[in-house]
Formats: structure tokens, C-alpha cells, sequence
């Protein structure tokens, strides 16, 4: 493995692969913070171009947390096709990049089942804003709850109707704007503050019953940790998907409080008796920084450690999977630029691991970004086929404290791309006259139309 | 200068009973929801987007958040009453954002200040730091403080020297008691801002806080401002949590409250 390169007559030698993959991301604050980036632009580039000679099978070779420490590197490693990984294990990255770029997208998702996550990663390393786009565009990656997301022409939204006490009437409130706006096809899913049993029985419950009565195809969900919702669907709560956080190393999974054998558990139960028709029941979040900020990075850098995830959860074939890209604050990814890089290598990387992608393009008060750059990114992920995106009332969530994306934001996107919701879902609000030939009528944005529930 | 010589204060409207859709099929309906959130719901749309009401408000509040992290401690108000001022190894507002790693330390002079100008030994030490939000001490230290230290004196405590952090972040009340073998440390700093309010501090404080406990030695009060817990209110609370601390010598996870 060669990693010695000379640039514009300066010799730079990196001392391992992990150091290459650190050194050749684009640069983000969360890197510097860990102390592993590239010290100026011209290292950087002189490690994109080492990477780019690296072959796949080296990568494999070599993942960023031994296997004999990590259970989520025995996940990846494990999980490879034999076939679909010899017919790319002798390319090059910068090779392989170039087969992303060329081939069709129905072809790569072939080829996914044989990439681990370094690949993946070392991949986004090489790539443009544009090829980031280009690339993830390509891959259609449908998934089936009981209602499927992810088809070309769609654009679907999760209902995020956070409030600062959990109160079910303020909670509902919301849910009753955001299906006005045509929002919530995704999921309706709630952020609790109380993560406690009854509070999550009593909210999923209530999400179930506005769906039933109001006959809205789409999937239900409450936000806590993986262990209570278990409980809830033992207690014979409705449950259309299961949620939990998840990171890219066996010690930050810690932090959350999980392992992989607790999420196989949650999975069995949901394949069992989650209320969902399926088969894909469990929904993920992620975001880059995660796994420093848990001190479960091993020294590798946040995209790498990022793609790590999407590795984790292809095991659990998930319905939806979002990053959520500016949370996690400057210490991690500093501004607006950091933020779109960082949202459309986590979106490419899903897909090219075949997951169906989602992002919470958002933003705290503390980061050098505000709602312009957010409506920006949203733009650029829907040119890149993103299957879904937040919808909370106006961008602000009154109980997380940061800004994300609005009800308003979806329905312009759908606008100005002729994108439509969920099939079911587009139907079902064609009947309720909240859309009129895919558009909204004037009685959308209203949420009084639900004043007979 | 009349009221009608200026624009009303659009950041005085109040959003809770305000519905602002176009002919809603019914109006109290719409009222009703409202009044069960804050969030930004019953706004109406201009075409497929905000409008411009709407669009303003949520920009006037992002803006004084921002403009709280960036802003500075008007140190003024802390002379009143003898705070010891010193400075993590953070050189600047920015620095202080990427860097959380140096907004928890001292170099080893300012500790060496700290043993040789504050009251060694204290029962209950009292940190403030900006952290993420310098209005948040500029609006509640003058009616929290003399609040807080009358209630310590009342009980008999010992109050040491109180110290500001200056690019200070919640650990550092670790370094602070260890230097001064505080029995315990009270550490209030500004919250990161929300869109609600960019004046909301919290309270830290553990018994014998140290750098080799976890960060689950602390106990903490959040919400600490006028539409929030109101200072004067909070800083009773605080001194009948620190008394509990005290008696039982532990804190945080440690206590059962």
C-alpha cells in the first residue's frame, strides 16, 4: 500500500490508511477538533490523491476500528457479499468513483452489498458537492412500511410535532397543521421529553387514533429510547416503526445505551408484533461528530465514522434512516458550508449503502448558519432524490431548540419540482381536499379542517 | 416621540392566541389549538410560503439568539459584588465555539491566582461563566445573586470568593473546586439560546465537584429567566438544593430527589 505522494514538489507520507481517510475529508471543525485533519489544503489534496490509488480491498482490510474490538466493524465485515465484492475489490477508489459516476443506479445498488463503509466513505472523500448529488440521484432506494417510500417522483415528509411538555392536545395540534400542509407521509413521529412508558403508550396510541379515524396511510412512531418502546409494544401499544439513535462504534452505541444484540431484540419484536404491515419496521437517526463527542472514535475521522452507521443499520433493514446534520453544533461542523458538505456526503453514503435517506437539514443558535443556508441544502438534496425531510411548524421546534425545516418548506419543494407525497397518502389527501391535482387547494394550511375529530 | 412616530415591536406580538390562515373554516377552532402550543402553527401561507409576518418574527427571534452567543458579559455588574475574574485558555468567542476541549481548562497560573486571591476552603463556592449565552447573566445575576448569598449567610455557610469564567464552560467548576477544596460548587452560565428566549441560565452544582467524577456528579437546574423560572424564585430554590447537598454530601445521580 502506498502511502507516500509528492505535490507540486513537497513529499507528504501518511502513516497509516486511517490517517489518509482523516486528511483527505473536506474540512470540518469536528476533525480539527479531534486533532486528525489535514494541516493545510495542499495535505489534504495530497491525500485525496493517495486515496484515490488505495483498492478496496485494502480498505476491507484495514476498517478504521479492529474487529476484534468493535461489534459494529464485525456487522460490516461480516455482512459482505463474497460476489458482489470480488467484482470491485481490486478497483481503485478513484476508479471506483468513477464507476459511480458512469454506471446506472440500478447497477450500483448491485454492487452495494459488496462495499463496506470505509469504501463508502473513502468514496464521498473524492467527490464534488456535484458528484455528491449526481451520485446519490441515481439510486433509488425504495422501502415498504405500510406505505413505501423512496419511489423516483416522490418527496416525503416525517410530521414532527414536538412540544415542550408532551401535552396531547398541543402535540396533536401540531399534527393537525402539518397534515394540512400535506405533510407527515413519512412518519408522524414525536421527540418525547417524558420517555417514560405510559407517556409513550398514551402518545403512540393518540397518533393511531387520528390516523384511523381520519383514514391516513402512513406509519406511527414515538422517538424514545429503543428499550421503552419495546416495553410499549410488549404492553400491546401500536407501533408502526421503531426508532432508535445509533453510531458508527460498538463504544459510542454505549453511550446510547444499546448493542447489537439489543437492537436485534427490538427488531425480532417488531418483525412479531409491530402494528405495521412491512416488512420494513425500524427507523434510525444519525449525524456526524456523534461518536467524538461519545469518545467512541477511535482516532477516525466523522464521515468515515458516519458511514459506519449506515453499515449497522442495513442489518435491520430500516424504513427510514435520517441524519441530523447541524444538531450536534459548531464544535462539530462549524457553518453553513460544513453543514451542506457534511448533509450531502451522509445522504450519498446511505444510498450508496443502500439505505432509504432522509435528512434533518438543521441547524442550533450557536452555528454560523441560518434558515437561508437550510432551504439551500433542502434544494440540493432534493435535486439529489432524498426520500424525505423534516416537517415542523414553521422550521422551529419548541422543544429540541433548533431550527429544521417547515411544512411550508415541503410543499415548496414539491411545487417547484412537481414531486409528489406518498402515493396513498397523495390519494387520501386528494379526498380530503387538501390537494386538488397534486397542488394545494385553499383549504390547505388550514388545520380546522379537523375541527369534527 | 409618540407611539405613532414608530413601527410596533414585532417581537412584543403575542404568538399564542394570534391566528393568522386566511378564512379558516373555524376561526375558535384554530384559537383553541393555538393556545395549547407555542409552536408556530395556525400562520397561514403566502402561496406556498411564510408570510412575511410570519417570516420576520422567526428571524427577529433567531437573531437575538445568535446575538446572545456572540455578545459579551458586561462585567460592571459583577464589581457590586467582588467577583474574582479569570479566563479558560479560550482567546476569543470563536475559539471558545470549536474548542470545548480548552473552554474546560486554566492554564496553571490562573489556578495559582485563584489559591492565592479566594477563600480557601469554602462550603459553598459560586462560579458564574457566559457559556453560550452572555445576556443570560446579564439579565438575571443582579436578582439572583444577593438572593443566593443572603440565603448561604442565613444557613451559616461559609461563602467563598465568588469567581467569573470568562469563555467558560460547565467543567470548570471542576478545576475551581479542586483548587479551593470547595464543599460545593454552584456554577451558573448562560444556556445555548432557542428561539423562545436567548436569556435562559442554568444551574450547576455538585458536592466536592472534582475532574475525576462524571458529569453525572451534577445536579442541574435549567430554565432559569423571567419567562421561565423567574431568578428570585430560582435562587431560593437553589439555596434549599444546596442545603440538601450538605446534609447528604453527594449530588447528582447520587441523590435521590
Amino acid at each position: 500500500m502506498q502511502l507516500k505522494t509528492k505535490l507540486f514538489d513537497k513529499i507528504y507520507q501518511f502513516k497509516d490508511l486511517k490517517e489518509v481517510l482523516a486528511k483527505a475529508n473536506e474540512e470540518k471543525s469536528g476533525d480539527n477538533l479531534a486533532g486528525i485533519s489535514a494541516s493545510n489544503t495542499a495535505e489534504r489534496i495530497a491525500a485525496k490523491v493517495v486515496l484515490s490509488e488505495i483498492t478496496l480491498e485494502e480498505l476491507y482490510n484495514q476498517p478504521v476500528v479492529p474487529y476484534d474490538e468493535d461489534e459494529v466493524t464485525r456487522i460490516i465485515q461480516d455482512s459482505i457479499d463474497t460476489a458482489a465484492y470480488h467484482q470491485i475489490k481490486n478497483k481503485t477508489v478513484g476508479e471506483f468513483r468513477e464507476m459511480v459516476l458512469s454506471l446506472p443506479g440500478s447497477e450500483l445498488k448491485n454492487l452495494a452489498a459488496g462495499l463496506t463503509s470505509e469504501m463508502v466513505a473513502a468514496t464521498a472523500k473524492l467527490m464534488s458537492n456535484l458528484d455528491l448529488i449526481y451520485g446519490a440521484q441515481k439510486i433509488e432506494v425504495p422501502a415498504t412500511c405500510n406505505t413505501t417510500i423512496g419511489k423516483t417522483g416522490t418527496l416525503a415528509s416525517r410530521l414532527q410535532p414536538n412540544h415542550p411538555t408532551d401535552d396531547l392536545e398541543g402535540v396533536m395540534a401540531s399534527v393537525q397543521e402539518g397534515i394540512s400542509y400535506g405533510v407527515g407521509d413519512a412518519v408522524i413521529g414525536l421527540n418525547p421529553v417524558d420517555d417514560s412508558l405510559d407517556n409513550v403508550v398514551r402518545i403512540l396510541t393518540s397518533f393511531k387514533d387520528f390516523m384511523n379515524h381520519w383514514r391516513i396511510p402512513t406509519q406511527n412512531c414515538v422517538l424514545a429510547h429503543i428499550t421503552t418502546q419495546m416495553k410499549a409494544i410488549e404492553k400491546g401499544a401500536p407501533a408502526d416503526l421503531m426508532f432508535q439513535s445509533i453510531a458508527g462504534s460498538q463504544k459510542s452505541n454505549a453511550a446510547f445505551g444499546i448493542t447489537v444484540g439489543l437492537l436485534d431484540e427490538g427488531y425480532d419484536l417488531m418483525q412479531r408484533c409491530g402494528s405495521s404491515s412491512g416488512p420494513n419496521r425500524m427507523y434510525f437517526e444519525t449525524g456526524q461528530g456523534s461518536e467524538l463527542s461519545s469518545e467512541g472514535h477511535h482516532g477516525a475521522d466523522q464521515v468515515t465514522m458516519e458511514a459506519r452507521c449506515y453499515g449497522l443499520a442495513r442489518r435491520y433493514h430500516p424504513f427510514l434512516l435520517n441524519t441530523v446534520v447541524g444538531f450536534i453544533g459548531p464544535e462539530y461542523l462549524y457553518d453553513a458550508k460544513q453543514v451542506i458538505r457534511a448533509g450531502l456526503e451522509d445522504h450519498f453514503m446511505g444510498k450508496l449503502t443502500g439505505i432509504p435517506m432522509g435528512v434533518d437539514a438543521c441547524y442550533t443558535n450557536h452555528m454560523k448558519a441560518d434558515q437561508n443556508d437550510i432551504e439551500n441544502l433542502l434544494v440540493l438534496l432534493t435535486a439529489a432524490n432524498c426520500n424525505y425531510f423534516m416537517g415542523i411548524p414553521v422550521a422551529d421546534d419548541v422543544m429540541l431548540m433548533y431550527q429544521s425545516t417547515s411544512f411550508h418548506d415541503i410543499a415548496t419543494l414539491r411545487e417547484i419540482t412537481g414531486k409528489q407525497p406518498i402515493q396513498e397518502f397523495a390519494a387520501r389527501l386528494e379526498e380530503l381536499g387538501i390537494l386538488h391535482q397534486g397542488k394545494l387547494t385553499g383549504r390547505a394550511g388550514d388545520p380546522s379542517i379537523f375541527a369534527a375529530c | 416621540m409618540t407611539s405613532e412616530d414608530l413601527l410596533p415591536d414585532i417581537s412584543r406580538l403575542d404568538l399564542t392566541s394570534r391566528v393568522t390562515v386566511d378564512q379558516p373554516l373555524d376561526l375558535e377552532y384554530c384559537s383553541r389549538l393555538k393556545s395549547k402550543t407555542l409552536a408556530r402553527i395556525c400562520v397561514g401561507r403566502a402561496g406556498y410560503r411564510y408570510k412575511t409576518e410570519t417570516w420576520l418574527r422567526f428571524r427577529a427571534d433567531h437573531a437575538v439568539a445568535m446575538d446572545a452567543v456572540w455578545s459579551e458579559v458586561d462585567e460592571s455588574l459583577l464589581e457590586p459584588f467582588g467577583f474574582f475574574k479569570v479566563q479558560t485558555l479560550i482567546h476569543n468567542k470563536d475559539e471558545y465555539l470549536t474548542r470545548p476541549d480548552l473552554g474546560r481548562r486554566f492554564a496553571p497560573e490562573v489556578l495559582q491566582r485563584i489559591q492565592s486571591h479566594c477563600l480557601p476552603g469554602p462550603d459553598v463556592q459560586i462560579v458564574v461563566a457566559d457559556g453560550l449565552s452572555s445576556p443570560a447573566i446579564n439579565e438575571n445575576i443582579e436578582d439572583i445573586y444577593p438572593m443566593m448569598l443572603e440565603g448561604f449567610q442565613a444557613k451559616g455557610y461559609r461563602v467563598g470568593t465568588p469567581i467569573f469564567v470568562k469563555f467558560g464552560r460547565v467543567a470548570t467548576m471542576d478545576r475551581i473546586s479542586e483548587a479551593l477544596n470547595a464543599k460545593v460548587t454552584l456554577l451558573l452560565v448562560g444556556e445555548r439560546p432557542g428561539l423562545a428566549t436567548g436569556e435562559s441560565m442554568g444551574c450547576y452544582m455538585a458536592y466536592e465537584s472534582s475532574t475525576t467524577k462524571p458529569e453525572s456528579q451534577r445536579t442541574v437546574v435549567s430554565n432559569i429567566h423571567k419567562l421561565g423560572t423567574p431568578p428570585v424564585e430560582a435562587g431560593a430554590h437553589l439555596v434549599s438544593l444546596v442545603e440538601i447537598l450538605m446534609r447528604e454530601k453527594k449530588s447528582g445521580v447520587d441523590l435521590k430527589l
